[in-house]
């Protein structure tokens, strides 16, 4: 199937150019609380995409009929209800993953970049134009959480997705040279990684400026 | 569609009245439509839970269903408002206590598995709602549960007495303990002190007092079920009469 280039900006634009955490600034909260390890950080990515992406079609399919003066509220209304019945059917049908994204389901409620693509996209564009921009801006955010999850779990615990990378004769407690950077797992750690990802990113998009 | 005054009052009062009606219907259907089977994945959770306190870890679903119905049996005590988990192990009575306590964001849980002695630990299992993961979110792993076994939580004297969670190589007077995991201190003494206050409940009860007395106080328990039980049955027939 042939895209237009606008429907093919919608969809590549966010994953580098217009990415929402790095570009954007969207979405920090999150990142910083759930990047600690690598596995939540890819399960809340998912259930932000399936999410933004739901409720961009749900508004652009309403969005002739929505009163501008209550639009937000109609936009925070279709969020809380699409993150409720997700929570719900991943309780009913998947019990393992609503345990191990526990409180995070909850907090995609807050997640800035929802209400951003809602309101900046898809308030103005067709269902499938904004289908395309939500799995964009969800797989956005997606990449910049493993990249920053990747580095802090690695260095804050040894391990990635919960298999130890690092041997455990390494440690000094077993006689080795080698220790966890505590401060890998420090909430404020993720602050300094996410910068570092915007530092590289903008140097190697320069040309743009 | 005609074209609409889509900002006059009236149309956005009655465009969120029945937004929020459809949303509600939705969401109340469907919860209800999924409770039974949420509430049957809570139960065959709390079921993985208790045989993973006695080392039977990572079973498919219908395998732990199956080896708990096999083994563990739910023992209430209604006169002292208690009530734990007995376990047949191939012969050898495994004891598992619910413990319930605070970590640092929210609460924490577990089960303890005891040897037919109550005092040495068999295995242990501990979860958490909110706990950070690789801090406190640690304590749900195997590597920091596996050092409860083989631990005693009665002293010399067979007083209840609990475990010491320390920082690794530290040893404690008078009681066992295991290492805390580094860089969860709050967590690591949450799991400390919901082990003492959950388990001194039991030991209030008589729970852990000489072993022949224990016998002679659950067989008294059990009793007063079993009585409880036939009055009811008594009761019944006169009310119908009337």
């Amino acid at each position: 199937m042939a895209l237009s280039e606008k429907t093919r900006e919608a969809f590549l634009g966010p994953l580098n150019k217009n990415n929402p955490v790095v570009v954007q600034v969207l979405g920090i909260c999150s990142a910083l609380a759930v990047t600690v390890q690598l596995k939540p950080a890819l399960v809340m990515g998912i259930a932000v995409t399936i999410i933004v992406a739901l409720a961009n079609v749900v508004i652009s399919a309403l969005r002739n009929t929505i009163p501008s003066r209550i639009r937000i509220i109609v936009q925070l209304v279709v969020v809380a209800a699409l993150v409720t019945l997700v929570s719900a059917f991943l309780k009913a049908f998947v019990y393992d993953v609503s345990v191990a994204l526990s409180v995070y389901i909850g907090l995609i409620i807050t997640n800035c970049i929802l209400m951003g693509r809602l309101e900046a996209y898809a308030m103005s564009n067709g269902p499938w134009d904004s289908l395309l921009d939500g799995l964009g801006n969800g797989f956005g955010y997606m990449w910049v959480l493993a990249v920053v999850a990747f580095v802090r779990e690695l260095f804050g615990s040894g391990s990635l997705m919960g298999l130890r990378i690092i041997p455990e004769s390494w440690y000094v407690a077993n006689g080795g040279f080698y220790e966890n950077c505590g401060m890998m797992v420090m909430p404020a750690m993720a602050l300094i990684l996410v910068a570092c990802v915007i530092w590289v990113h903008r140097s190697l998009n320069k040309e743009d400026k | 569609m005609a074209k609409m005054n889509t900002n006059s009052n009236v149309y956005t009062i009655a465009y969120a009245t029945v937004l929020v009606i459809i949303v509600a219907l939705l969401l109340a259907v469907v919860a209800n439509a999924l409770l039974p089977r949420q509430e049957a994945n809570v139960a065959l959770d709390t079921k993985k839970q208790i045989l993973a306190s006695l080392n039977e870890r990572n079973l498919g679903n219908a395998v732990s269903e199956q080896t708990y119905n096999e083994q563990v049996t739910e023992v209430t005590c209604e006169k002292c408002g208690l009530s734990w988990y007995e376990a047949n192990l191939d012969g050898e009575k495994k004891y598992i206590l619910p413990v319930k306590g605070a970590g640092l964001w929210g609460g924490i849980w577990g089960y303890i598995a005891l040897n037919a002695d109550r005092n040495t630990i068999y295995g242990a299992y501990f979860d958490h709602s909110s706990e950070t993961p690789g801090l406190g979110g640690e304590i749900k792993t195997e590597k920091f549960q596996s050092q409860f076994a083989g631990k005693h939580i009665l002293d010399a004297e067979g007083q209840f007495v609990g475990l010491a969670i320390l920082k690794a190589g530290q040893s404690a007077e008078g009681q066992d303990a295991v290492d805390a995991i580094s860089g969860a201190t709050i967590t690591s003494k949450g799991v400390q002190t919901m082990i003492l206050t959950s388990i001194q409940a039991y030991a209030a009860a008589g729970w852990f007092g000489q072993a022949e007395v224990a016998v002679e106080e659950e067989l008294e328990w059990h009793q007063a079920e079993k009585v409880e039980e036939e009055v009811i049955e008594n009761v019944e027939p006169e009310l119908t009469e009337e």
